[in-house]
């Protein structure tokens, strides 16, 4: 079979794959007064279309900040107006202002679910195909199932098709960037990247290593010549996209004010329900949200994000390479979920998309913290009736990226750089690479387990959180490790995974 | 100094070449050792499937779901004696008792997820637990049709085989079977046990294809026997596999019963083996005395026949199948605006062909066709076919073939054939497929026209991608994967332009008509250019494969 079947294969499989998970129920299916995410993209939409820009983002009358008030970036906010444009010509009582609040009905749920897709379509599929192509090694046939298993990670199906947010757009635009950056169009890669980061903020999560990259790149060149024309492009590049995104409100500071404090709400506290970071984890043992003041809370996550983001960022710096960035990708965004002010549950899909990324260099560690990222948002998939699609896709995702990754084969000690491991602590003689797969098999069993058991059986009465505060504290711990691990892996392995000289590995 | 210095530099090249060609041998011998002996691909390709299958739960289902529901409240908490009188709900008990079992076994699981949907008053009750246990229900039971496409797959012909396991026929044709378009929507979004049953008859017809094959040679009997008490199984499973009897009926008479052949090929009439006879007849007497045993002795033979063969539904269903009466019914509308344009007919009675009522009607200009008109010609059609596999059989696969054949007879000529009844020869044709270029050909264009013509099953916008991308799938699939096996084109040009000509169907009638000012006034002329459109490649494909088994065998190629 030709490469392109065999891709136009995989790509319907992930098509098919995310419209059936649609078929689905979403956030907040008729539940007033406040429903949920699903009906904030259609408020959004609301206000988008019936009201003026520099209403948008202020309290009035017909805007009512505190029922979904729009708190993403400019970007979405057009994305919303266009889609609110179409659903006006389908049927303008989807968009009627104030009458079409929590409105519902199968027509709406599936014009909803096909903007997402279309979205998918063209932001994310193609820069999937494109990266796996161009960006990564092996056989053709390789590179398709890598596709194939890109496009099957469950987190992002299960948040953009069951519960219903548009992450694909700012994740792909993320992608473009990363692909921009790869094949060395820099002004490019970075204008995609603004792009992503003025459709979600939660993209900055990136940004460190995007500015790294870049920054290191110049320096390479020498910043006497053209490392600083480079610098200066990318610079121009990145205020000019800014600019552009921000024209409307760039009439009157008091507008730019508004939309930055409506897009970094400190008031919110150090987190929200049960989400697998530190804090969270941390509150089990010490309430540090009552102890501490917000603003010392503040302060102390954001030297903890700085400190633990700090290593993949200096030694990106020193060598920008493409490998170097897609695992400070990695280690940043890690870093920022587990120790940034203020962080989703959600939020995991950021470090997760550098992580399939990598699907191709480090199967093993890449399925283990993509399933692991999946399971820590169980208790949102159970709270929005997704619990069949999410057991369904995440056993799919396990065992294909397993078989067709041949992850398990590929688990030396040599294939998961363990190595600098065993020098840096002198371990006594054991195989890390058997020790790694069953404590894969005893992870995945786990999940499992609890997964079944938080759908099964009812929490004793004295502990009603008790199975998302296990769900949580067990991807921490999940993410933790491997935040180490994938810190290890860049900062001690030689950083080209190109070994065109197998003696030189030895 | 030149000439020495070239040849040194062709030495070098040479032996580079020859170590590239080393090692990319062994590597493709060691890939196809790790993968093609070892069946593990099998299950990945199964399991996936079945993934895809358990997010379709939440689907459009159609009343086929409440007609399973219904079956279940019946056998659960009625008495046997009941079962075929019961006529609370409007979709009675109409498959032949061994199913009424099946449903009643499925019953005593269906307790466990909700009470209620057992209970006869319950109409059109469908609870998320009900939707979940009949979903799973059906993909539980598909467990059946994965074991026997594993066994048709073992039973494949391979000839010098690439080294690829993507282009093995057996990778092919698995794919073919587990991934099949009109299984997954039938089943698993309109609902119906289609798999289970299909299930079965692959297996029977392994079974057949099995002996011969050496290593089974030690059970070669047993093997015939096996696969004729499948089919006696599945007859008493769903009575539209009567169609394909006259298959099964005349190959295990000529090819197990009669044990030897003249010198000619004819049949050696002193060579009947009574023991075989009696061994299949026991067989099959005694599956069906099982199944209709209880319902003789209560003397209700005649009311569970009447069930069974409703003849008082219309020639065709709702919307046609593509099949002759779709292109008989179009003339017959052609002729009678013609006739009243050039007023050569008056008074004609109105025809309301698909006005979406399962009813008799009359037709204007051309007979009327009775049910038992459509017998004759289906049994006419079959005659041909079956008197070939009589007269010179070609092993299992001749039957296989007569097999399809006598399916395809049943759908173009059967009265109130059901779009569905198309998988029955698209199934058993795919293991055709993967054998013979020319049956690749023809299953192309039989799959893609009747997996078309599904279409309209699936009416809901919210299925529209759904279907889309699944034909999309596997079209895609059996064309590029069979082209690879053969190493060529299969189609040709003519035969190309009337699968494009699919999509331009498609396009105008989802698209381009519902804009027209006709959709008011004419809703149903987009179901009928569909039927009457596929029914044109469906009588194509039909036509080939019935030169085919005609054919008179000049190479020893089957068997």
């Amino acid at each position: 079979m030709d490469t392109w079947s065999l891709l136009s294969i995989c790509v319907l499989l992930g098509l098919t794959t995310r419209w059936a998970v649609s078929l689905n129920s979403y956030s907040g299916a008729g539940k007033p007064p406040m429903f949920g995410d699903y009906e904030a993209q259609r408020h959004w939409q609301e206000i988008t279309y019936n009201l003026p820009v520099h209403e948008w983002y202020f309290n009035t009358t017909d805007n009512n900040l505190n029922y979904w008030g729009l708190d993403y970036p400019p970007l979405t906010a057009y994305h919303s107006l266009l889609c609110g444009h179409v659903a006006s010509l389908i049927n303008p009582d989807w968009v009627e202002l104030h009458t079409s609040q929590g409105f519902e009905s199968s027509a709406h749920k599936l014009f909803m679910r096909a903007t997402v897709l279309i979205a998918d379509l063209l932001m994310y599929v193609p820069a999937v195909v494109l990266y796996c192509f161009y960006l990564s090694e092996g056989s053709n046939r390789k590179k398709v199932c890598l596709v194939l298993c890109i496009l099957l990670y469950p987190g992002l199906i299960l948040i953009d098709y069951g519960h219903f947010q548009y992450n694909s757009i700012s994740l792909g635009l993320a992608l473009w960037g990363v692909l921009g950056l790869g094949l060395g169009w820099d002004m490019l890669g970075s204008l995609a990247f603004v792009l992503a980061v003025n459709y979600k903020q939660m993209e900055l999560y990136h940004s460190l290593p995007f500015f790294c990259y870049l920054l290191g790149k110049c320096f390479k060149q020498g910043m006497a010549g053209r490392g600083l024309f480079l610098l200066v492009k990318i610079a121009v590049t990145v205020l000019v996209t800014f600019t552009l995104c921000w024209l409307p409100f760039l009439t009157d500071p008091g507008q730019v004010l508004q939309v930055l404090h409506r897009l970094f709400p400190v008031g919110r506290g150090l987190f929200e329900d049960k989400v697998a970071n530190t804090w969270c984890s941390l509150n089990v043992l010490i309430k540090i949200k009552t102890i501490l003041s917000t603003d010392t809370q503040l302060y102390l996550s954001l030297a903890a994000t700085l400190l633990a983001a700090l290593p993949s960022s200096i030694k990106l710096l020193t060598k920008p390479t493409l490998w170097q960035f897609k695992l400070a990708l990695v280690n940043s965004s890690l870093a920022f979920f587990l120790f940034s002010f203020q962080v989703h549950e959600k939020s995991i899909l950021l470090p997760a998309l550098p992580v399939c990324l990598l699907l191709g260099d480090l199967p093993l560690p890449a399925v283990w913290f993509l399933q692991a990222s999946t399971f820590s948002m169980l208790p949102l998939f159970l709270k929005d009736g997704l619990f069949v699609p999410y057991a369904v896709t995440s056993s799919a995702f396990v065992f294909y990226s397993v078989y067709l990754l041949s992850a398990l084969e590929h688990s030396s000690e040599e294939e998961l750089r363990l190595r600098p491991v065993r020098r840096l602590v002198c371990l006594p003689r054991v195989d890390l690479g058997r020790i790694a797969r069953w404590t894969f098999y005893l992870s995945v069993a786990a999940m499992a387990g609890l997964s079944f058991m938080s759908v099964a059986l009812a929490p004793p009465a004295r502990l009603p959180d008790l199975f998302p505060l296990l769900v949580s504290v067990f991807s921490f711990l999940h993410f933790l490790g491997l935040l180490l691990y994938f810190n290890v892996v860049q900062i001690a392995e030689p950083p080209s995974p190109r070994r065109k000289n197998p003696k030189k590995t030895e | 100094m030149r000439s020495a210095n070239q040849i040194e530099r062709r030495r070098q090249r040479r032996r580079r070449r020859r170590r590239r060609i080393l090692s990319s041998g062994l590597y493709n011998t060691v890939m196809a050792a790790s993968t093609a002996d070892s069946w593990s691909w099998f299950p990945a390709l199964a399991l996936g499937v079945s993934f895809l299958k358990c997010l379709m739960i939440n689907s459009y289902h159609s009343t086929d779901f409440e007609v399973h529901r219904n079956w279940l409240a019946i056998t659960h908490s009625l008495p046997v004696s009941k079962w075929y009188h019961e006529s609370t709900s409007e979709w009675t008990l109409d498959y032949p008792p061994l199913f009424a079992w099946f449903e009643y076994g499925l019953s005593h699981v269906a307790q466990h997820f909700d009470k209620k949907m057992l209970v006869v008053q319950n109409l059109g009750y469908a609870s998320p637990a009900t939707v979940l246990f009949q979903r799973l229900s059906v993909i539980a039971t598909d467990v059946v049709f994965i074991y026997a496409v594993r066994e048709c797959c073992r039973s494949v012909r391979e000839e010098k085989g690439s080294k690829d396991l993507l282009v093995r026929p057996y990778f092919i044709l698995a794919a073919l079977l587990l991934w099949n378009y009109g299984l997954l929507i039938v089943d698993h979004i309109h609902f119906q046990y289609n798999g289970f049953l299909c299930g079965i008859l692959l297996l029977s017809v392994a079974r057949h294809l099995q002996v011969g094959n050496f290593i089974t040679f030690p059970f070669e009997q047993g093997r015939h026997l096996e696969g004729a008490f499948l089919f006696a199984v599945l007859l008493n499973l769903k009575h539209i596999y009567l169609y394909i009897a006259p298959a099964y009926g005349i190959f295990l008479l000529r090819s197990y019963c009669f044990t030897k052949d003249n010198t000619d090929g004819s049949v050696r009439w002193s060579s009947l083996s009574l023991v075989r006879l009696i061994a299949l007849g026991s067989i099959v007497i005694s599956v069906c005395a099982l199944s209709f045993g209880p319902f003789i002795a209560m003397g209700q033979l005649p009311q569970v026949l009447s069930r069974l063969f409703p003849f008082k539904r219309g020639l065709c269903h709702a919307y046609w199948a593509p099949n002759i009466w779709a292109l008989y019914n179009v003339v017959d509308k052609a002729l009678s605006v013609l006739g009243l344009r050039l007023k050569l007919l008056a008074n004609l009675p109105k025809a309301s062909m698909t006005g979406g009522l399962v009813q008799e009607f009359q037709h204007s200009v051309l007979p009327s066709v009775s049910p038992s008109a459509t017998l004759i010609c289906t049994l006419v059609s079959i005659l041909p076919a079956v008197l070939s596999i009589w007269r010179c059989p070609r092993g299992a696969r001749g039957f296989l073939r007569c097999l399809v054949v006598c399916a395809l007879c049943s759908f173009m000529f059967g009265w109130h054939v059901h779009e569905k009844a198309i998988l029955m020869a698209i199934l058993p044709l795919s293991v055709l497929a993967v054998e013979s270029r020319e049956d690749a050909g023809i299953f192309l264009m039989l799959a893609t026209t009747g997996h078309y013509s599904l279409f309209p099953l699936l009416f809901t916008a919210t299925e529209m991608p759904t279907k889309v991308l699944l034909i999309l799938l596997f079209t895609l699939y059996s064309f590029t994967s069979l082209k690879k096996l053969f190493r060529g084109f299969l189609l040709n040009t003519l035969e190309v332009t009337y699968l494009l000509g699919l999509i331009a169907v498609e396009i105008i009638c989802e698209v381009v008509y519902p804009l027209l000012p006709w959709k008011q006034t004419l809703p149903f002329v987009t179901l009928l250019a569909k039927s009457v459109y596929c029914s044109l490649g469906v009588s194509y494909s039909f036509i080939r494969l019935y030169l085919s088994i005609l054919r008179p065998t000049d190479k020893p190629k089957e068997l």
